[in-house]
Protein backbone atom coordinates (compact mmCIF):
# COMPACT_ATOMS: atom_id res chain seq x y z
CA UNK A 1 0.00 0.00 0.00
CA UNK A 2 1.34 3.27 -0.81
CA UNK A 3 2.78 5.40 1.57
CA UNK A 4 0.44 8.75 2.66
CA UNK A 5 2.17 10.99 5.49
CA UNK A 6 -0.28 13.41 7.52
CA UNK A 7 1.65 15.99 7.54
CA UNK A 8 1.69 16.72 3.84
CA UNK A 9 -0.83 18.85 1.62
CA UNK A 10 -1.42 16.79 -1.89
CA UNK A 11 -2.90 17.79 -5.47
CA UNK A 12 -5.02 15.71 -7.93
CA UNK A 13 -1.94 15.48 -9.77
CA UNK A 14 0.06 13.25 -7.18
CA UNK A 15 2.64 15.94 -6.14
CA UNK A 16 2.84 16.50 -2.24
CA UNK A 17 3.73 19.84 -0.67
CA UNK A 18 5.63 20.35 2.95
CA UNK A 19 5.60 24.05 4.01
CA UNK A 20 8.68 25.02 5.58
CA UNK A 21 8.25 28.56 6.57
CA UNK A 22 6.51 29.84 4.32
CA UNK A 23 8.91 27.67 1.52
CA UNK A 24 6.81 24.75 0.20
CA UNK A 25 8.52 21.71 -0.53
CA UNK A 26 7.37 19.56 -3.56
CA UNK A 27 7.47 16.27 -5.15
CA UNK A 28 5.92 13.95 -6.01
CA UNK A 29 4.07 11.18 -3.83
CA UNK A 30 4.65 7.21 -3.37
CA UNK A 31 1.64 6.26 -5.53
CA UNK A 32 3.01 8.11 -8.17
CA UNK A 33 6.40 6.85 -7.87
CA UNK A 34 4.92 3.04 -8.08
CA UNK A 35 2.84 3.84 -10.78
CA UNK A 36 5.95 5.64 -12.57
CA UNK A 37 7.80 2.68 -11.90
CA UNK A 38 11.85 3.02 -11.94
CA UNK A 39 12.77 6.44 -12.53
CA UNK A 40 15.67 7.07 -14.58
CA UNK A 41 15.67 11.18 -15.26
CA UNK A 42 13.96 14.28 -13.75
CA UNK A 43 13.63 17.34 -15.66
CA UNK A 44 14.02 20.21 -13.55
CA UNK A 45 13.43 23.83 -13.18
CA UNK A 46 16.11 26.80 -12.09
CA UNK A 47 16.27 29.11 -9.49
CA UNK A 48 14.56 32.34 -10.09
CA UNK A 49 11.72 30.93 -12.75
CA UNK A 50 8.23 31.55 -11.80
CA UNK A 51 5.19 29.34 -12.06
CA UNK A 52 1.39 29.42 -11.14
CA UNK A 53 -0.09 26.65 -9.32
CA UNK A 54 -1.40 23.72 -11.63
CA UNK A 55 1.41 24.84 -14.31
CA UNK A 56 4.08 22.19 -15.31
CA UNK A 57 7.30 22.77 -13.77
CA UNK A 58 9.56 19.82 -15.47
CA UNK A 59 9.06 16.46 -15.97
CA UNK A 60 9.75 12.99 -14.72
CA UNK A 61 11.14 9.87 -16.89
CA UNK A 62 10.88 5.85 -16.37
CA UNK A 63 12.11 3.91 -18.93
CA UNK A 64 9.60 3.52 -20.74
CA UNK A 65 7.63 6.86 -20.43
CA UNK A 66 7.24 10.59 -19.58
CA UNK A 67 5.57 12.01 -17.04
CA UNK A 68 4.65 15.55 -17.00
CA UNK A 69 5.00 17.41 -13.01
CA UNK A 70 2.92 20.31 -11.93
CA UNK A 71 3.47 22.43 -9.04
CA UNK A 72 0.33 22.84 -6.39
CA UNK A 73 0.99 25.84 -5.67
CA UNK A 74 1.87 29.53 -7.16
CA UNK A 75 5.51 30.84 -6.65
CA UNK A 76 9.03 31.39 -7.79
CA UNK A 77 12.03 28.50 -7.07
CA UNK A 78 14.30 29.24 -4.42
CA UNK A 79 16.25 25.62 -4.66
CA UNK A 80 16.47 22.71 -7.12
CA UNK A 81 17.24 19.05 -6.14
CA UNK A 82 20.08 18.58 -8.01
CA UNK A 83 20.85 15.48 -6.55
CA UNK A 84 18.01 13.80 -8.81
CA UNK A 85 20.67 14.03 -11.89
CA UNK A 86 22.67 11.49 -10.57
CA UNK A 87 20.50 9.46 -8.64
CA UNK A 88 16.72 9.79 -10.31
CA UNK A 89 16.14 6.58 -8.21
CA UNK A 90 16.06 9.09 -4.79
CA UNK A 91 12.13 9.17 -6.26
CA UNK A 92 11.49 5.82 -5.89
CA UNK A 93 13.46 5.25 -2.87
CA UNK A 94 12.41 7.88 -0.90
CA UNK A 95 9.66 10.05 -2.43
CA UNK A 96 9.10 12.49 0.66
CA UNK A 97 12.63 13.23 1.80
CA UNK A 98 15.75 12.87 -0.35
CA UNK A 99 13.29 12.65 -3.48
CA UNK A 100 12.13 16.45 -2.54
CA UNK A 101 11.98 17.95 -6.04
CA UNK A 102 11.84 22.07 -5.27
CA UNK A 103 11.56 24.57 -3.02
CA UNK A 104 9.51 27.30 -3.90
CA UNK A 105 8.97 30.94 -2.09
CA UNK A 106 5.10 30.66 -2.45
CA UNK A 107 3.07 33.76 -3.76
CA UNK A 108 0.00 33.14 -1.98
CA UNK A 109 0.16 31.01 0.64
CA UNK A 110 -3.70 30.53 0.83
CA UNK A 111 -3.41 28.40 -1.52
CA UNK A 112 -2.39 25.07 0.04
CA UNK A 113 -5.68 25.35 1.92
CA UNK A 114 -7.48 24.08 -1.00
CA UNK A 115 -5.11 20.70 -1.75
CA UNK A 116 -6.35 17.60 -0.50
CA UNK A 117 -5.28 16.27 3.07
CA UNK A 118 -4.01 12.79 3.57
CA UNK A 119 -7.57 11.14 4.12
CA UNK A 120 -8.59 13.33 1.23
CA UNK A 121 -5.63 12.08 -0.92
CA UNK A 122 -5.93 8.41 -0.14
CA UNK A 123 -9.80 8.49 -0.88
CA UNK A 124 -8.81 9.98 -4.42
CA UNK A 125 -6.11 7.14 -5.38
CA UNK A 126 -8.80 4.50 -4.13
CA UNK A 127 -10.95 5.79 -6.49
CA UNK A 128 -8.64 6.04 -9.47
CA UNK A 129 -7.80 2.52 -9.42
CA UNK B 1 -11.89 3.64 -17.85
CA UNK B 2 -14.79 1.69 -20.22
CA UNK B 3 -14.59 -2.05 -21.36
CA UNK B 4 -11.84 -2.87 -24.13
CA UNK B 5 -13.90 -3.70 -26.90
CA UNK B 6 -11.78 -6.89 -27.67
CA UNK B 7 -10.75 -9.17 -25.22
CA UNK B 8 -7.01 -9.50 -24.45
CA UNK B 9 -5.64 -12.75 -25.10
CA UNK B 10 -3.78 -14.50 -22.30
CA UNK B 11 -0.88 -16.74 -22.77
CA UNK B 12 -1.10 -19.73 -19.95
CA UNK B 13 1.08 -17.42 -17.44
CA UNK B 14 -1.14 -15.16 -17.31
CA UNK B 15 -2.52 -16.18 -13.62
CA UNK B 16 1.49 -16.44 -12.71
CA UNK B 17 2.24 -13.19 -13.60
CA UNK B 18 -0.36 -11.65 -11.64
CA UNK B 19 0.95 -14.17 -8.49
CA UNK B 20 4.03 -12.52 -9.21
CA UNK B 21 2.65 -8.42 -9.27
CA UNK B 22 3.28 -8.15 -12.83
CA UNK B 23 1.97 -4.98 -13.82
CA UNK B 24 -0.36 -6.19 -17.01
CA UNK B 25 -0.56 -3.67 -20.08
CA UNK B 26 -1.74 -4.74 -23.08
CA UNK B 27 0.42 -5.47 -26.21
CA UNK B 28 -0.09 -5.99 -29.72
CA UNK B 29 -3.62 -7.87 -28.44
CA UNK B 30 -2.43 -9.68 -25.65
CA UNK B 31 -2.59 -9.24 -21.72
CA UNK B 32 1.01 -9.13 -20.54
CA UNK B 33 3.20 -7.89 -17.64
CA UNK B 34 5.45 -4.61 -18.55
CA UNK B 35 7.41 -4.96 -15.62
CA UNK B 36 7.30 -6.95 -12.05
CA UNK B 37 8.31 -5.54 -8.76
CA UNK B 38 11.65 -5.36 -9.24
CA UNK B 39 11.50 -2.64 -11.74
CA UNK B 40 12.85 -3.06 -15.40
CA UNK B 41 16.05 -1.56 -14.52
CA UNK B 42 17.14 -4.50 -12.39
CA UNK B 43 15.27 -6.99 -14.41
CA UNK B 44 17.30 -5.70 -17.02
CA UNK B 45 20.74 -5.95 -15.33
CA UNK B 46 19.98 -9.26 -13.27
CA UNK B 47 19.48 -10.84 -17.13
CA UNK B 48 22.66 -9.38 -18.05
CA UNK B 49 24.92 -10.69 -15.23
CA UNK B 50 22.58 -13.90 -13.81
CA UNK B 51 19.16 -14.59 -15.53
CA UNK B 52 15.83 -13.60 -16.68
CA UNK B 53 12.73 -15.48 -17.59
CA UNK B 54 10.15 -14.34 -20.26
CA UNK B 55 7.08 -15.49 -21.28
CA UNK B 56 7.49 -15.64 -24.88
CA UNK B 57 3.95 -17.72 -25.20
CA UNK B 58 2.50 -14.97 -26.84
CA UNK B 59 4.56 -15.70 -30.41
CA UNK B 60 3.03 -17.03 -33.56
CA UNK B 61 3.89 -20.39 -34.78
CA UNK B 62 3.48 -21.68 -38.40
CA UNK B 63 4.03 -25.62 -39.06
CA UNK B 64 5.14 -26.05 -42.90
CA UNK B 65 5.06 -29.70 -43.82
CA UNK B 66 6.08 -31.51 -47.06
CA UNK B 67 8.44 -32.47 -49.54
CA UNK B 68 8.69 -28.73 -50.71
CA UNK B 69 8.70 -27.42 -47.06
CA UNK B 70 11.94 -25.30 -48.51
CA UNK B 71 11.80 -24.16 -51.52
CA UNK B 72 8.17 -22.70 -50.02
CA UNK B 73 10.34 -20.92 -47.52
CA UNK B 74 12.62 -19.69 -49.61
CA UNK B 75 10.38 -18.28 -52.10
CA UNK B 76 8.98 -16.35 -48.88
CA UNK B 77 11.60 -15.82 -46.88
CA UNK B 78 14.87 -13.58 -47.30
CA UNK B 79 17.46 -15.92 -45.71
CA UNK B 80 18.40 -18.85 -47.26
CA UNK B 81 16.58 -22.24 -45.84
CA UNK B 82 18.06 -24.71 -47.91
CA UNK B 83 21.15 -24.32 -46.30
CA UNK B 84 19.59 -25.16 -42.68
CA UNK B 85 20.49 -28.63 -41.38
CA UNK B 86 17.88 -30.86 -38.69
CA UNK B 87 17.73 -28.86 -35.74
CA UNK B 88 19.58 -25.42 -37.22
CA UNK B 89 17.54 -22.12 -37.06
CA UNK B 90 17.68 -19.25 -38.93
CA UNK B 91 16.95 -15.20 -38.50
CA UNK B 92 14.81 -14.34 -41.33
CA UNK B 93 11.92 -11.78 -42.68
CA UNK B 94 9.30 -12.27 -45.05
CA UNK B 95 9.27 -9.27 -47.52
CA UNK B 96 7.11 -7.79 -50.28
CA UNK B 97 7.62 -7.36 -53.59
CA UNK B 98 9.41 -4.29 -52.76
CA UNK B 99 12.01 -5.80 -50.24
CA UNK B 100 10.01 -3.93 -47.03
CA UNK B 101 9.51 -6.27 -44.28
CA UNK B 102 5.83 -8.18 -43.40
CA UNK B 103 7.78 -9.89 -40.33
CA UNK B 104 11.03 -10.78 -39.06
CA UNK B 105 10.68 -14.43 -37.77
CA UNK B 106 12.30 -17.47 -37.05
CA UNK B 107 12.85 -20.94 -39.29
CA UNK B 108 13.51 -23.79 -37.29
CA UNK B 109 14.25 -27.15 -39.70
CA UNK B 110 13.00 -30.21 -38.04
CA UNK B 111 13.30 -31.98 -41.48
CA UNK B 112 13.88 -31.56 -44.63
CA UNK B 113 10.26 -31.67 -45.12
CA UNK B 114 9.22 -29.89 -41.65
CA UNK B 115 9.70 -27.04 -41.05
CA UNK B 116 8.54 -24.50 -37.77
CA UNK B 117 7.76 -20.38 -38.53
CA UNK B 118 8.24 -18.80 -35.59
CA UNK B 119 6.82 -14.91 -35.83
CA UNK B 120 5.69 -11.93 -33.82
CA UNK B 121 3.16 -12.16 -31.78
CA UNK B 122 0.94 -8.70 -33.17
CA UNK B 123 1.50 -9.94 -36.51
CA UNK B 124 0.39 -13.33 -36.21
CA UNK B 125 -2.60 -13.57 -37.88
CA UNK B 126 -1.28 -10.65 -40.65
CA UNK B 127 1.40 -13.31 -41.11
CA UNK B 128 -0.70 -16.39 -41.14
CA UNK B 129 -3.13 -15.00 -43.82
CA UNK B 130 0.35 -13.45 -46.17
CA UNK B 131 1.68 -16.74 -46.08
CA UNK B 132 -1.44 -18.98 -46.66
CA UNK B 133 -2.36 -16.02 -49.40
CA UNK B 134 1.12 -17.15 -51.03
CA UNK B 135 1.14 -20.89 -51.39
CA UNK B 136 0.57 -21.27 -55.11
CA UNK B 137 1.03 -24.83 -55.71
CA UNK B 138 4.21 -26.08 -53.70
CA UNK B 139 3.82 -29.20 -52.02
CA UNK B 140 2.84 -28.01 -48.62
CA UNK B 141 0.80 -28.21 -45.75
CA UNK B 142 0.32 -25.03 -43.54
CA UNK B 143 -0.84 -25.14 -40.38
CA UNK B 144 -1.32 -22.58 -37.77
CA UNK B 145 0.09 -24.20 -34.44
CA UNK B 146 0.49 -21.01 -32.20
CA UNK B 147 -2.35 -22.48 -29.70
CA UNK B 148 0.08 -25.57 -29.21
CA UNK B 149 2.80 -23.85 -27.97
CA UNK B 150 3.88 -21.77 -25.08
CA UNK B 151 7.10 -20.57 -24.77
CA UNK B 152 9.51 -19.62 -22.17
CA UNK B 153 12.97 -17.94 -22.65
CA UNK B 154 15.58 -18.36 -19.97
CA UNK B 155 18.34 -15.95 -20.95
CA UNK B 156 22.00 -14.71 -19.08
CA UNK B 157 25.41 -16.18 -18.04
CA UNK B 158 23.23 -18.60 -15.63
CA UNK B 159 20.80 -19.88 -17.98
CA UNK B 160 22.61 -22.98 -19.52
CA UNK B 161 23.56 -23.71 -15.62
CA UNK B 162 19.77 -23.51 -14.50
CA UNK B 163 18.19 -24.90 -17.29
CA UNK B 164 20.76 -28.11 -16.99
CA UNK B 165 19.45 -29.19 -13.59
CA UNK B 166 16.08 -29.42 -15.24
CA UNK B 167 17.20 -31.51 -18.28
CA UNK B 168 19.30 -35.02 -19.28
CA UNK B 169 19.96 -32.73 -22.34
CA UNK B 170 23.60 -31.95 -22.44
CA UNK B 171 22.84 -28.11 -23.45
CA UNK B 172 26.43 -27.36 -24.18
CA UNK B 173 26.19 -29.26 -27.04
CA UNK B 174 23.45 -27.55 -28.60
CA UNK B 175 25.17 -24.52 -30.80
CA UNK B 176 24.05 -21.08 -30.53
CA UNK B 177 21.29 -21.04 -33.17
CA UNK B 178 20.66 -24.58 -32.69
CA UNK B 179 17.77 -26.81 -31.27
CA UNK B 180 16.66 -29.95 -30.20
CA UNK B 181 14.07 -31.95 -29.22
CA UNK B 182 14.15 -33.20 -25.08
CA UNK B 183 12.89 -32.79 -22.28
CA UNK B 184 12.80 -30.34 -19.30
CA UNK B 185 11.14 -31.15 -16.20
CA UNK B 186 9.79 -34.36 -17.84
CA UNK B 187 8.34 -31.98 -19.89
CA UNK B 188 8.12 -32.79 -24.09
CA UNK B 189 9.79 -29.43 -25.21
CA UNK B 190 12.06 -27.95 -28.21
CA UNK B 191 15.14 -26.69 -26.69
CA UNK B 192 16.63 -23.77 -28.53
CA UNK B 193 19.81 -21.79 -28.09
CA UNK B 194 17.88 -18.76 -29.24
CA UNK B 195 16.98 -15.53 -27.89
CA UNK B 196 16.38 -11.68 -28.07
CA UNK B 197 18.52 -10.16 -25.46
CA UNK B 198 22.33 -10.34 -26.61
CA UNK B 199 22.99 -12.71 -23.77
CA UNK B 200 23.42 -17.12 -23.73
CA UNK B 201 20.15 -18.56 -23.13
CA UNK B 202 17.27 -21.14 -24.34
CA UNK B 203 13.58 -20.50 -25.32
CA UNK B 204 12.06 -23.55 -24.49
CA UNK B 205 8.83 -24.05 -26.36
CA UNK B 206 6.26 -26.89 -24.69
CA UNK B 207 2.84 -27.45 -24.69
CA UNK B 208 0.62 -24.83 -22.96
CA UNK B 209 -0.76 -26.61 -20.29
CA UNK B 210 2.55 -27.01 -19.25
CA UNK B 211 3.76 -23.41 -19.28
CA UNK B 212 2.97 -23.13 -15.26
CA UNK B 213 4.90 -26.17 -14.24
CA UNK B 214 8.07 -24.94 -16.73
CA UNK B 215 7.78 -21.68 -15.44
CA UNK B 216 7.69 -21.81 -11.72
CA UNK B 217 10.65 -24.70 -11.89
CA UNK B 218 12.84 -22.48 -14.00
CA UNK B 219 12.51 -19.49 -10.82
CA UNK B 220 13.02 -22.00 -8.23
CA UNK B 221 15.68 -23.54 -10.00
CA UNK B 222 17.29 -20.03 -10.48
CA UNK B 223 16.73 -19.35 -6.99
CA UNK B 224 14.10 -16.78 -7.50
CA UNK B 225 13.72 -14.94 -4.31
CA UNK B 226 17.64 -14.37 -3.46
CA UNK B 227 19.17 -11.64 -3.57
CA UNK B 228 21.08 -12.26 -6.70
CA UNK B 229 18.64 -15.42 -8.17
CA UNK B 230 16.83 -15.40 -12.05
CA UNK B 231 14.11 -12.76 -12.11
CA UNK B 232 10.80 -12.96 -13.85
CA UNK B 233 10.90 -9.91 -17.12
CA UNK B 234 8.73 -7.97 -18.22
CA UNK B 235 7.99 -6.42 -22.19
CA UNK B 236 9.78 -3.49 -20.81
CA UNK B 237 13.16 -5.27 -20.24
CA UNK B 238 12.84 -7.21 -22.94
CA UNK B 239 12.43 -3.77 -25.06
CA UNK B 240 15.92 -2.64 -23.28
CA UNK B 241 17.93 -5.83 -23.43
CA UNK B 242 16.92 -6.32 -27.38
CA UNK B 243 17.83 -2.13 -27.87
CA UNK B 244 21.22 -2.77 -26.23
CA UNK B 245 21.98 -5.49 -28.48
CA UNK B 246 21.05 -3.33 -31.43
CA UNK B 247 18.19 -6.44 -32.49
CA UNK B 248 15.09 -4.96 -34.56
CA UNK B 249 11.72 -4.72 -33.32
CA UNK B 250 9.16 -4.95 -36.21
CA UNK B 251 6.89 -1.90 -36.12
CA UNK B 252 9.98 0.94 -35.42
CA UNK B 253 13.03 -0.52 -37.27
CA UNK B 254 11.10 -2.54 -39.50
CA UNK B 255 7.89 -2.34 -41.30
CA UNK B 256 6.04 -2.51 -44.19
CA UNK B 257 8.37 0.96 -45.19
CA UNK B 258 11.98 0.11 -44.69
CA UNK B 259 13.57 -2.19 -46.97
CA UNK B 260 16.27 -5.07 -45.42
CA UNK B 261 19.40 -2.94 -47.08
CA UNK B 262 17.91 -0.05 -44.81
CA UNK B 263 17.57 -1.84 -42.21
CA UNK B 264 21.08 -3.14 -42.12
CA UNK B 265 19.49 -6.71 -42.72
CA UNK B 266 21.84 -7.44 -45.59
CA UNK B 267 22.95 -10.29 -43.72
CA UNK B 268 19.52 -12.48 -44.06
CA UNK B 269 19.18 -11.27 -47.74
CA UNK B 270 20.39 -13.90 -49.66
CA UNK B 271 19.78 -12.66 -53.34
CA UNK B 272 21.88 -15.08 -54.90
CA UNK B 273 19.96 -18.25 -53.77
CA UNK B 274 17.05 -17.70 -55.83
CA UNK B 275 13.81 -16.18 -56.31
CA UNK B 276 11.79 -14.76 -53.54
CA UNK B 277 9.65 -12.09 -53.07
CA UNK B 278 11.60 -8.56 -53.08
CA UNK B 279 14.55 -10.18 -54.64
CA UNK B 280 14.44 -8.13 -57.94
CA UNK B 281 13.64 -4.66 -55.65
CA UNK B 282 16.35 -5.14 -53.39
CA UNK B 283 18.82 -6.20 -55.69
CA UNK B 284 17.85 -3.30 -57.56
CA UNK B 285 18.72 -1.49 -54.23
CA UNK B 286 21.89 -3.37 -53.93
CA UNK B 287 22.97 -1.84 -57.09
CA UNK B 288 22.13 1.66 -56.82
CA UNK B 289 22.37 1.90 -52.64
CA UNK B 290 20.24 2.94 -50.19
CA UNK B 291 19.67 6.40 -49.75
CA UNK B 292 18.57 6.26 -45.78
CA UNK B 293 19.80 3.39 -43.22
CA UNK B 294 19.28 2.55 -39.90
CA UNK B 295 21.56 3.45 -37.33
CA UNK B 296 22.62 3.34 -33.56
CA UNK B 297 23.24 6.70 -31.54
CA UNK B 298 23.87 7.57 -27.55
CA UNK B 299 22.83 10.73 -26.09
CA UNK B 300 25.57 13.40 -25.61
CA UNK B 301 23.45 15.62 -23.81
CA UNK B 302 21.19 14.97 -20.64
CA UNK B 303 17.97 13.75 -22.03
CA UNK B 304 16.50 10.74 -23.23
CA UNK B 305 15.88 10.25 -26.70
CA UNK B 306 11.74 8.58 -27.33
CA UNK B 307 10.64 6.88 -30.05
CA UNK B 308 9.35 8.71 -33.44
CA UNK B 309 11.06 12.25 -31.94
CA UNK B 310 12.59 13.93 -35.29
CA UNK B 311 16.45 13.69 -35.93
CA UNK B 312 18.26 16.99 -37.30
CA UNK B 313 21.46 17.26 -38.46
CA UNK B 314 22.60 21.14 -38.78
CA UNK B 315 18.87 22.22 -37.76
CA UNK B 316 17.70 20.26 -40.32
CA UNK B 317 15.58 17.35 -39.80
CA UNK B 318 16.58 14.41 -41.48
CA UNK B 319 14.89 11.63 -40.12
CA UNK B 320 13.74 9.73 -37.30
CA UNK B 321 14.17 7.57 -34.20
CA UNK B 322 12.56 4.37 -34.29
CA UNK B 323 13.52 3.31 -30.65
CA UNK B 324 14.55 5.63 -27.71
CA UNK B 325 15.27 4.46 -24.32
CA UNK B 326 17.59 4.57 -21.28
CA UNK B 327 20.16 1.32 -21.61
CA UNK B 328 19.92 0.42 -17.81
CA UNK B 329 23.37 -2.07 -18.44
CA UNK B 330 25.27 0.91 -20.27
CA UNK B 331 24.25 3.24 -18.43
CA UNK B 332 23.73 5.51 -21.12
CA UNK B 333 20.39 6.66 -23.34
CA UNK B 334 20.44 5.32 -26.70
CA UNK B 335 18.68 4.79 -29.51
CA UNK B 336 17.92 3.50 -33.41
CA UNK B 337 16.79 5.22 -36.39
CA UNK B 338 16.91 6.37 -40.14
CA UNK B 339 18.94 8.88 -41.34
CA UNK B 340 20.12 9.48 -44.95
CA UNK B 341 23.66 7.92 -45.55
CA UNK B 342 25.22 10.85 -46.10
CA UNK B 343 24.87 11.26 -42.30
CA UNK B 344 24.82 8.07 -40.94
CA UNK B 345 28.79 6.88 -40.00
CA UNK B 346 29.33 6.10 -36.50
CA UNK B 347 30.61 9.72 -34.85
CA UNK B 348 28.23 11.86 -36.68
CA UNK B 349 26.57 14.82 -34.55
CA UNK B 350 22.73 14.73 -34.65
CA UNK B 351 20.58 16.36 -32.99
CA UNK B 352 17.06 14.92 -31.32
CA UNK B 353 13.83 17.25 -30.87
CA UNK B 354 12.92 15.54 -27.63
CA UNK B 355 9.75 17.82 -27.18
CA UNK B 356 10.86 20.78 -28.36
CA UNK B 357 14.50 20.46 -26.95
CA UNK B 358 16.99 19.79 -28.73
CA UNK B 359 19.45 16.99 -26.97
CA UNK B 360 22.83 16.29 -28.65
CA UNK B 361 23.78 12.64 -29.82
CA UNK B 362 26.21 11.00 -31.44
CA UNK B 363 26.01 8.26 -33.87
CA UNK B 364 27.94 5.08 -33.03
CA UNK B 365 28.26 1.50 -34.46
CA UNK B 366 26.00 -1.27 -33.62
CA UNK B 367 25.26 -3.07 -31.70
CA UNK B 368 25.39 -1.21 -28.53
CA UNK B 369 26.43 -4.45 -26.20
CA UNK B 370 27.89 -7.24 -27.05
CA UNK B 371 28.37 -10.21 -24.31
CA UNK B 372 31.86 -11.19 -23.34
CA UNK B 373 33.32 -14.11 -25.10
Amino acid sequence: MANVPDNLHYSKDHEWVRVENGIAVIGITDHAQEQLGDVVYVELPKPGESFSANESFGSVESVKAVSEIFTPVSGEIAEVNESLTDEPEKVNKDPYSDGWMIKMKMSAAGEVDSLLTAAEYEDFTKAEE
Amino acid sequence: MSAPAVELKRTPLNAAHRRLGGRMVEFGGWDMPVQYPAGTMTEHVRTRTRAGLFDVSHMGEIDVRGRDAIAFANRLTSNDASKLVDGQAQYSALTTSEGTVIDDLLVYRFAEDHLLLVVNAGTTDKDWEWIKSHHAGEHVELKNVSAEYCQIALQGPEAISILQRLTETALSDIKYYHFVTGRVDGIDSIISRTGYTGEDGFEVYAAPEKAEQLWNKMLDEGDFGSDDGVLPCGLAARNTLRLEAGMCLYGHEITEETTLLEANLGWITKLNKGDFIGRDALAKQKESGVRRKLIGFETTDRGIARDEQDILVNGERVGRVTSGSPAPFLKKNIGMGYVPVAHSAPGTSIEIDVRGKGVGAQIVALPFYKRAK
